[in-house]
């Protein structure tokens, strides 16, 4: 007997995908040139998947917002928000996202994950109902696992299977918080939010918009989904990442419920981890000034989203949504995702091999992700190698 | 078992249809990981069917205990009563 004996079958699922070559799940970049190239030894590579949703990480007020925090506050915090860790960067990065969302709260923590686990488990707890979207991410999952709720899953994207559900359970007088997402990560579809909203509020529900994937990229203001839907005062509670288009590492949550700010004593995920270095939180606040400046960048990712889109279903495949800034194609089974990972990788561009049991039905993709700062070149190029994979048997 | 749960297993096994690529004979035995091979997320799919057609809710904290069709006749019996 072995505690790795249970593994034994991801061990041989493991060995069979990394057979052709590289390991997908196992890349290491030597350097990072820019937003959207990296190097693997002295090979550059067009970076497709790494959801620098605004090719922020590179900018000049972004990284000098990172050495300055560095030089005025060191490294790390050594010490968890309700400690020693919390620096006057967090209070007001804190102040300017609940200002941005013109809600009374925000509460920002050391990532995405640890945002929906503090937020979820913190909220709800044995007795009371969380109702979650069939494809919403692990951290959900798992988040809804910790908090000792009722989880009841709802076909994903679907208003009517969430309404029949909640339906079921309107004569319990427990609690019920929705969990939905805006943009999905896998299939890069998009929430309809506002059908979401009208059937909460029909159940007296609480509604919590993940917008990890969002942010930034949706809305008139960059908000998400929910602004994007004309619904954002109406969600309880958002949730969102800095590791995507705010360019840092760190996560956050806003909302108007008058008590929001108990999680900072109540919610586990907050209270018993290290927090965001200070150079981390002073990048996010100078990507959340250039967001709200520069709206032109939405425009350039959304025009980058087409046109991979658009250049991905001219070379035949079949893809996962609508042009987002997520696009994902069907390889129909894992061997043959992988062997096209490898061509991709070897033809000079990333992108995601996405796989059984992590993706919704089953499926077998190569997900990439769009910066604004992608060049048109890099678009065709991208287009251009998955060309060479669409030949693949 | 009883005949009611005779019952219930077997529209559950109808219902596996799509999921029995095998075509293998369905009984309250049957494994779903080990004899359908059929994944988590598979099973939390098919536990969505399963839930619209009877009008029950069946939470998937539940499912952790549940490895047979037997076992989730048993759960989704349950729910029916509740």
């Amino acid at each position: 007997m072995d505690l790795f004996d249970k593994f034994q079958p991801l061990k041989e699922a493991y060995a069979a995908l990394t057979a052709g070559g590289g390991d997908p799940f196992g890349v290491a970049f030597d350097n990072i040139l820019s937003p959207t190239i990296g190097l693997i030894g002295d090979r550059e590579i067009v970076l497709a998947g790494t959801n620098n949703y605004l090719g922020l990480t590179f900018d000049e007020a972004v990284i000098s917002a990172a050495k300055n925090a560095l030089e005025k506050f060191g490294t790390g915090t050594t010490g968890s928000r309700i400690a020693n860790g919390t620096f006057g960067p967090h209070r007001l990065l804190e102040q300017e996202m609940a200002a941005h969302y013109g809600m009374s709260s925000a509460l920002v923590f050391t990532t995405g994950y640890q945002a929906n686990l503090s937020v979820v488990a913190g909220l709800a707890q044995k007795g009371d109902q969380v109702f979650i979207d069939a494809d919403c991410h692990a951290s959900i999952y798992d988040a809804c696992q910790l908090s000792g709720a009722e989880i009841i899953r709802f076909a994903h994207n679907d208003p009517s299977s969430l309404d029949r559900r909640l339906s079921r359970s309107d004569s319990n007088h427990s609690n019920k918080l929705v969990i939905v997402e805006g943009l999905y990560s896998m299939f890069g579809d998009i929430a309809p939010i506002d059908e979401f909203v009208e059937v909460k509020n029909r159940h007296k529900a609480y509604l919590m918009v993940d917008e990890a994937h969002s942010f930034g990229g949706f809305g008139k203001q960059g908000l998400g989904v929910a602004e994007d839907c004309g619904v954002l005062k109406e969600a309880d509670f958002l949730v969102g990442t800095f590791s995507k288009s705010l360019a840092g590492i760190g996560g956050f949550a806003v909302s108007d419920h008058p008590d929001f700010d108990l999680l900072r004593v109540a919610a586990r995920a907050y209270m018993f981890t290290a927090s965001s270095s200070a150079a981390s939180i002073e990048v996010t606040r100078a990507a959340l000034k250039i967001i709200s400046d520069r709206p032109s960048l939405r425009k350039n990712l959304w025009e980058n989203a087409h046109r991979l889109h658009a250049g991905l279903k001219s070379v035949g495949f079949e893809l996962m949504a609508d042009p987002s800034p997520i696009v994902a194609a069907d390889l129909g089974d894992p061997m043959r995702a992988a062997k096209a990972w490898n061509v991709l990788l070897q033809s000079g561009v990333y992108v995601n091999l996405a796989i059984p049991p992590g993706t919704p039905n089953s499926k077998s993709l190569l997900r990439c992700s769009v910066s604004a700062a992608h060049t048109s070149e890099q678009i065709d190029f991208i287009v251009d190698c998955f060309a060479k994979v669409a030949q693949l048997d | 078992m009883s005949e009611v749960d005779q019952k219930l297993i077997s529209e559950i096994s109808e219902m596996l249809s799509g999921l029995n690529k095998a075509g293998i004979e369905i009984t309250a035995d049957t494994d779903f990981n080990a004899d359908l091979n059929v994944d988590s997320v598979a099973v939390m799919d098919f536990v969505l069917m399963v839930e619209d057609k009877y009008d029950i809710s069946i939470p998937i904290n539940l499912l952790s205990e549940v490895s047979t069709v037997g076992q989730f006749a048993q759960v989704v019996a349950k729910a029916r009563v509740d």
